[in-house]
């Protein structure tokens, strides 16, 4: 094998040897050679290999098509460790040179999460060509391209949304694509008219070559920064998020408090009017206010939304979603001054009486809601009561019955 | 005697014999409508109080979103509430007919609970540890006069906060808010006491106990067999002969058509039950 591949290579250097001597002059006979003839004697093969097996084949008429080919770039512009006059080169080339010319770009790409990926020795990270391609390379703005906002998902899904790779890798969050895919932007951005060209895709929001882990404080995606990121479309909702409780709790520097992505999730993201997503949300809210989702629960509107129906009040039919106020705010929707018109916007016919129902009522609360605490201690003991008494009662003439029966009297003494 | 007791129970026919009659068309058809209505208001309730399990969420689904459910609820607590209210102007109008409406209300055919219902209670706990005779009832027995308070608090406990959600704005008018909080807590919780109660406890007592096993049709042929009269309620049946009133509540045996309909919506409303409980008792243990 080792012997047949060296032979093969010997016969490669001669036939390259023999192109470049003899290409000049057969080229004068037609027309004027073009600057990458010599490279493609051996890589214009469509099964040329390497000693390794590997295909080396390039594809000249795509290549002829491709940015780089259309500004008759030679081969060696990029593959700048190679020189036409010293064939055959090197079998062992470095990376073409991208930074040659794009050196901003490449810049960039080098303190993103998948330079670094690389530099760590994680060598399935995406590098220039991945995303790029190579010798295919389209401009963005050509529809074919694979950085062509109209492919960018299935460029990253690649990667990201190959479970193969996602486990060898140990990609962060899994399958994010296919999340993606079925989220309002994935369905915008593979759907039609206005909404397909506005909608983000991957690098709309992660940008394209300054990707940067969550964790990095530079991140657009990092959590200090999502609610600016996602209010770079969503402006109206950034500026109701920005002077909600929310928002200036998260401007006064707690971290902990919900962004954008805490309720509507990063890559999963719902149409709002949905009613999966409106039953679902609420649990979001419960994550964090978790005695005021259990109070929920043990109303109607609890009740009906966790059966998966809507029509009923959800968090946000009440409290409002991105404007979300304390009931101290006198703007808040849930405020002494606001509640009857709030009531008013399901029930019209909601008074003063009406809106003074406690919707987070708890009955194990001693103290704050006594009159509810001891309806639920009374209700409770008299289904504990009935429920000993008879319970007791039938078990013990059950008993009794099954012993007369099996004596033959049938379960009437004296009968 | 036990054996045809048991008999009568199982067979498709009734055991021919002498009859009497214990409840006329009025109650019989108030029961029904009881029964079908109650276990309405069951099955489209109790989703809700188990609310986060999936039987529940295929249930409601089932009963048409719970908007469906929420429909037949209201269908059947208004035809309840209808028949709840014809009892009670019935028990009035015959009181007021009666010749002696204190008799009426305080007699042996009364289930107003008297000094024996107590007695009984302690005879009967005797008699399930083998310490006693079993007691000897009159018309009513103690838990049938249970069954029937139990239903009547119901009535004003359920329905009472079940009109109050039904219609906020109406009682908002006159209550205060907090109140809701209240019919809430209280609606849940002695809907569970109902449904518990009425398909375990009544649903023995009147039904699955190895005497009765696995109905009684007395409530739905309004009839029983004569044995059943004396072994059962032996000083009704005494009184009865002492006041020769026996040959005014003779009746025929009950048609084949007769019994055959009381098993269907005897067995439909056991079934109902039963699964019920099971659903409840699953959620309670899951």
């Amino acid at each position: 094998m080792r012997a047949l591949s060296g032979l093969r290579q010997s016969w490669v250097v001669a036939v390259l040897v023999a192109a470049v001597l003899w290409a000049p002059t057969a080229g004068a006979k037609d027309e004027a050679p073009g600057p990458n003839e010599s490279c493609l004697m051996c890589h214009g093969d469509a099964g040329a290999t390497n000693a390794a097996g590997n295909s080396i084949a390039v594809d000249a008429n795509k290549f002829a098509t491709s940015v780089h080919g259309q500004m008759n770039f030679k081969c060696t512009d990029c593959h700048s460790d190679v020189s036409a006059e010293k064939l055959p080169h090197e079998p062992k080339l470095k990376p073409a040179n991208c930074a040659g010319c794009h050196e901003g770009p490449v810049k960039e790409y080098l303190s993103t999460a998948h330079a670094k990926a690389r530099a760590g020795g994680n060598m399935v990270a995406a590098t220039c060509s991945d995303c790029h391609g190579n010798h295919d390379i389209q401009k963005s703005s050509e529809p074919t391209s694979r950085t062509n906002v109209a492919k960018v998902e299935s460029t990253c899904a690649s990667c990201h949304g190959n479970e193969a790779v996602i486990q060898k890798a140990k990609l962060p969050g899994g399958n994010i694509v296919s999340q993606y895919h079925d989220s309002i932007h994935g369905q915008n951005t593979n759907g039609k008219g206005a909404a397909a060209a506005k909608a983000p895709t991957c690098t709309g929001c992660h940008g394209a070559h300054k990707i940067l882990s969550k964790k990095d404080p530079a991140s657009r995606v990092n959590r200090e920064h999502i609610a600016l990121m996602c209010g770079s479309c969503h402006q109206q909702v950034y500026s109701r998020f920005s002077g909600s409780q929310h928002g200036q709790l998260r401007q006064a520097g707690n971290s902990a408090a919900p962004t954008c992505i805490d309720c509507h999730s990063a890559h999963s993201i719902q149409q709002h009017g949905t009613t999966k997503w409106q039953v679902e949300v609420i649990k979001e809210c419960g994550n964090c206010h978790q005695d005021f989702i259990k109070t929920y629960r043990d109303t109607y509107h609890g009740q009906v939304t966790q059966l998966g129906f809507t029509r009923v009040a959800t968090c946000n039919s009440c409290h409002g979603a991105h404007e979300v106020l304390p009931a101290s705010n006198p703007k808040s929707m849930v405020s002494p001054e606001n509640r009857v018109t709030t009531c008013r916007s399901c029930h019209p016919g909601a008074n003063a009486n009406f809106a003074a129902y406690k919707p987070h009522g708890n009955p194990h609360d001693r103290e704050g809601d006594p009159i509810l605490y001891f309806t639920r201690l009374f209700m409770q003991l008299l289904l504990a009561g009935v429920f000993g008494f008879f319970g007791l009662h039938t078990l013990l003439w059950l008993i009794r019955s099954l012993k007369e029966v099996r004596q033959g009297r049938g379960g009437h003494n004296g009968h | 005697m036990s054996a045809t007791t048991m008999t009568s129970a199982r067979a498709l026919e009734a055991v021919p014999g002498r009859y009497y009659r214990r409840f006329g068309p009025i109650e019989r058809v108030m029961h029904a409508f009881l029964m079908l209505t109650f276990i309405g208001c069951a099955i489209t309730g109790v989703p809700l109080l188990f609310a986060d399990h999936d039987w529940a969420t295929t249930l409601v689904g089932l009963l048409g979103g719970f908007r469906g459910a929420a429909l037949i609820h209201r269908i059947c607590a208004a035809i309840m509430t209808v028949v709840f209210v014809g009892h009670v102007l019935r028990v009035f109008i015959r009181a007021f007919l009666a010749e002696d409406w204190l008799a009426y209300f305080w007699g042996p055919n009364s289930l107003v609970p008297n000094l024996k219902d107590g007695q009984d209670i302690v005879g009967m706990f005797k008699w399930f540890f083998g310490k006693g005779p079993r007691p000897q009832f009159d018309r009513y027995t103690y838990w049938e006069k249970f069954d029937y308070w139990a239903v009547f608090w119901g009535m004003f406990i359920i329905g009472g906060s079940g009109f109050m959600l039904w219609f906020p704005n109406f009682f908002t008018q006159l209550l205060p808010g907090w109140v809701f909080n209240v019919a809430m807590i209280v609606h849940g919780e002695e809907a569970l006491l109902a449904v518990g109660f009425i398909f375990t406890i009544h649903f023995f007592n009147g039904h699955l106990r190895p005497e009765k096993f696995p109905m009684d049709l007395v409530i739905f042929t309004g009839r029983l067999p004569e044995h059943e009269l004396i072994d059962e309620r032996p000083l009704e049946y005494e009184r009865l002969v002492r006041q020769r009133g026996l040959k005014a509540i003779e009746a025929p045996t009950p048609t084949p058509q007769a019994v055959l309909f009381s098993r269907l919506l005897g067995t439909l409303g056991l079934v109902l039950g039963i699964i019920t409980i099971l659903m409840i008792i699953y959620s309670a243990l899951v």
